[in-house]
C-alpha cells in the first residue's frame, strides 16, 4: 500500500505538488518510486528554467529504465533538490520528503486541474 | 498481430516467488526477483542462477553434418573436437547477421547449436533451406529442454553441493553429457555474464527440480534485466542491438570469431572479407560519459554537432559505477580516446571512446 498525504495535489502521471504561498515542490509519488525501483539518476532542470504545465522537466532513472518527469504546473524553477546528485535512492527512501524541483508558480489555477489525494488514491486503485 | 505469450517449464514458480515478469522474445520471463542491483552483484561476487528456458536448441547430425555446420557458422568447427564449445555467426550473404550462437560438438557429426529465443522459427527456417544440399538431419529441440544458467565465482561449488554434478574436470567452453534422474543432460562451462558459471539443458522437470533445490540453498534467483547488465558490462553483443541483420560481426568488431580462411568457406564469407579489407562505414565501439546520466538504446551520438551514430546498450555499470555504453559511431571518428558525445533528452554530455570491455571477465581457463 502506498502512501498518500493529504493537502497535496496530484497529476496523472503520478507527481505530486506539495505548495506553499507563491511555490511548489515537485516531485514523484511514493506509488511511482515503488513502480520504477531503485532510482539510480534523476536528470534535473537547472535554476531559472521554465517548466510548462503538461510537458517533461528531467527524467528519474532505474537500472533498466528512463521515466519522463511531467511538470504539473507551469512556473520557474527557483530550487533544485542537490542531494538528489549524490544520492537519488533517497526518492525511494521517502518520496515525499525528497521533493526534485521547486518552482515559483506562474498560474495557480492550474492547481485546479489536479487531483486531490482522495481522487489519486482511486486513480491508482488503493 | 498478437501472438499467444510462450512460458518456460519454470513460469509458475517465477510468478509464486513474486518476480517482476515481461514479455522478451515471446516468452513471460522474469525481469527481476528482488532488484537488478542485487542480483547482479549477487553473480558478481557469490552465485545466482537463470532460467534460460527460452533459449533455442538444434541438434545437426549425419555424415555431412561437420561440413554443414561449418558452411553455415563464422568459427571453425575443426578447430574443436568432441566435448567442446565454439562462439559465433550465422550470417546473410551480405555478412549481416542472422544470429549468434553456440556450437557444440558432440562428436565428429554431431553438433548441439543454442539459439537466441528470439530468432529460434528464422534460424530453424535458415538453417532447413541450407541443409537441402547436404546429407544431414537438423533436429529442432527447443521443446525438449529446459535450460538454467548457474553463473558466479561460487557456481562450481553450488554444482557440486547443491546439484550433485561434479564439474571440477570442466574448463571453460567445454562441456559433459551425464546422467541425473535417468536422463541425459548437458552440463557446459558457458554463461553470458562476465563470470565463472555453468549451464545446464535438460528435460523440464530435471530443470524445475534443480530450481527447486537452489531456491532451498539460498542460490539467488535473478532475472533477465541483470543478466544484461552484466554481458553489457564483460563486453558481451546482445542480437538486436550490437548485431541485426544490417550490423555484421566485422561492423560489431567480433572479426576474431569470424575465421576468413577456414577450409571451405561459408555464408557471408566473401563480403566479411571485403569488409575488412575496405573497412566499414560504421563500427560499435565502446563510450565512457563525464557524469552519472545515463546514455540508453537508440539516444544520439555526436561529433560536434553532427549525428555520427547512436548508443545500441547503455547503463551506469553497476561493477565499475561509470556511465558507459556500447555505441554503433562513424568509423572515421570511433578511434580510442576520441572525445564524442551523447545526447540525453535535452542535454549533451561529452564522453570517450574506450575498449568496449568494461569489466575484466574472470572466466576459469
Amino acid at each position: 500500500m502506498s502512501k498518500i498525504i493529504d493537502g497535496l495535489y496530484y497529476s496523472e502521471s503520478h507527481e505530486y505538488v506539495k505548495v506553499e504561498g507563491d511555490f511548489g515542490y515537485i516531485g514523484i509519488t511514493d506509488f511511482a518510486q515503488h513502480e520504477l525501483g531503485n532510482v539510480v539518476y534523476v536528470d534535473m532542470p537547472e535554476v531559472d528554467d521554465e517548466v510548462t504545465a503538461g510537458e517533461d522537466f528531467g527524467a528519474v532513472e532505474s537500472v533498466k529504465a528512463a521515466s519522463d518527469l511531467m511538470s504539473p504546473v507551469s512556473g520557474t524553477v527557483v530550487e533544485v533538490n542537490e542531494a538528489l546528485e549524490d544520492e537519488p535512492g533517497l526518492i525511494n527512501k521517502d518520496a515525499f520528503e525528497n521533493w526534485i524541483i521547486k518552482v515559483e508558480l506562474s498560474d495557480k489555477s492550474e492547481l485546479d486541474g489536479l487531483m486531490d489525494a482522495a481522487a489519486y488514491k482511486n486513480m491508482i486503485g488503493e | 498481430m498478437t501472438e499467444e505469450i510462450k512460458v518456460t517449464c519454470l513460469h509458475d514458480r517465477h510468478v509464486a516467488q513474486g518476480a517482476l515478469m515481461s514479455p522478451f522474445a515471446g516468452y513471460d520471463m522474469p525481469i527481476q526477483y528482488v532488484d537488478i542491483t542485487t542480483e547482479h552483484n549477487a553473480v558478481r561476487h557469490k552465485v545466482g542462477v537463470f532460467d534460460v528456458s527460452h533459449m533455442g536448441e538444434v541438434e545437426i547430425t549425419g555424415p555431412d553434418a561437420a561440413k554443414f555446420t561449418n558452411y553455415i557458422f563464422t568459427n571453425d568447427i575443426n578447430a574443436i573436437k568432441a566435448g567442446q564449445i565454439l562462439y559465433g555467426m550465422m550470417l546473410y550473404p551480405d555478412g549481416g547477421t542472422v544470429d549468434d550462437l553456440l556450437v557444440y560438438r558432440v562428436d565428429d557429426n554431431d553438433f548441439f547449436l543454442v539459439i537466441n529465443a528470439a530468432n529460434i522459427d528464422k534460424d530453424v527456417a535458415w538453417i532447413m533451406e541450407h541443409a537441402k544440399d547436404f546429407d544431414v538431419k537438423v533436429d529442432h529441440q527447443s521443446e525438449q529442454y529446459g535450460q538454467i544458467a548457474v553463473q558466479g565465482p561460487e557456481a562450481e561449488k553450488t554444482m557440486g553441493a547443491v546439484l550433485g554434478i561434479d564439474t571440477t574436470d570442466l574448463t571453460f567452453y567445454t562441456f559433459k553429457k551425464l546422467e541425473y534422474d535417468g536422463k541425459t543432460i548437458i552440463v557446459s562451462r558457458t554463461g553470458y555474464t562476465g563470470e565463472d558459471g555453468f549451464e545446464v539443458y535438460a528435460d523440464p522437470a530435471i530443470i524445475c527440480q534443480m530450481w527447486d533445490k537452489l531456491m532451498e540453498a539460498g542460490v539467488q534467483a535473478c532475472g533477465l534485466g541483470c543478466r544484461d547488465t552484466l554481458r553489457f558490462e564483460a563486453g558481451l553483443p546482445l542480437y538486436g542491438d550490437e548485431l541485426t541483420a544490417e550490423i555484421s560481426p566485422i561492423t560489431a568488431t567480433f572479426g576474431m570469431f569470424v575465421k576468413l580462411d577456414k577450409e571451405g568457406g561459408f555464408i557471408g564469407r566473401d563480403a566479411c572479407a571485403q569488409q575488412k579489407a575496405e573497412g566499414t562505414p560504421k563500427k560499435l565501439v565502446g563510450l565512457e560519459l563525464e557524469g552519472k546520466a545515463i546514455p540508453r538504446h537508440g539516444y544520439e551520438v555526436l561529433d560536434g554537432e553532427n549525428v555520427v551514430g547512436y548508443i545500441t546498450t547503455g547503463y551506469h555499470s553497476i561493477s565499475v559505477d561509470k556511465s558507459v555504453a556500447f555505441a554503433l559511431v562513424d568509423r572515421a571518428v570511433g578511434a580510442l580516446g576520441n572525445t564524442l558525445s551523447v545526447r540525453i533528452r535535452k542535454k549533451v554530455f561529452p564522453a570517450t571512446v574506450v575498449k568496449k570491455r568494461f569489466y575484466t571477465p574472470n572466466y576459469k581457463k
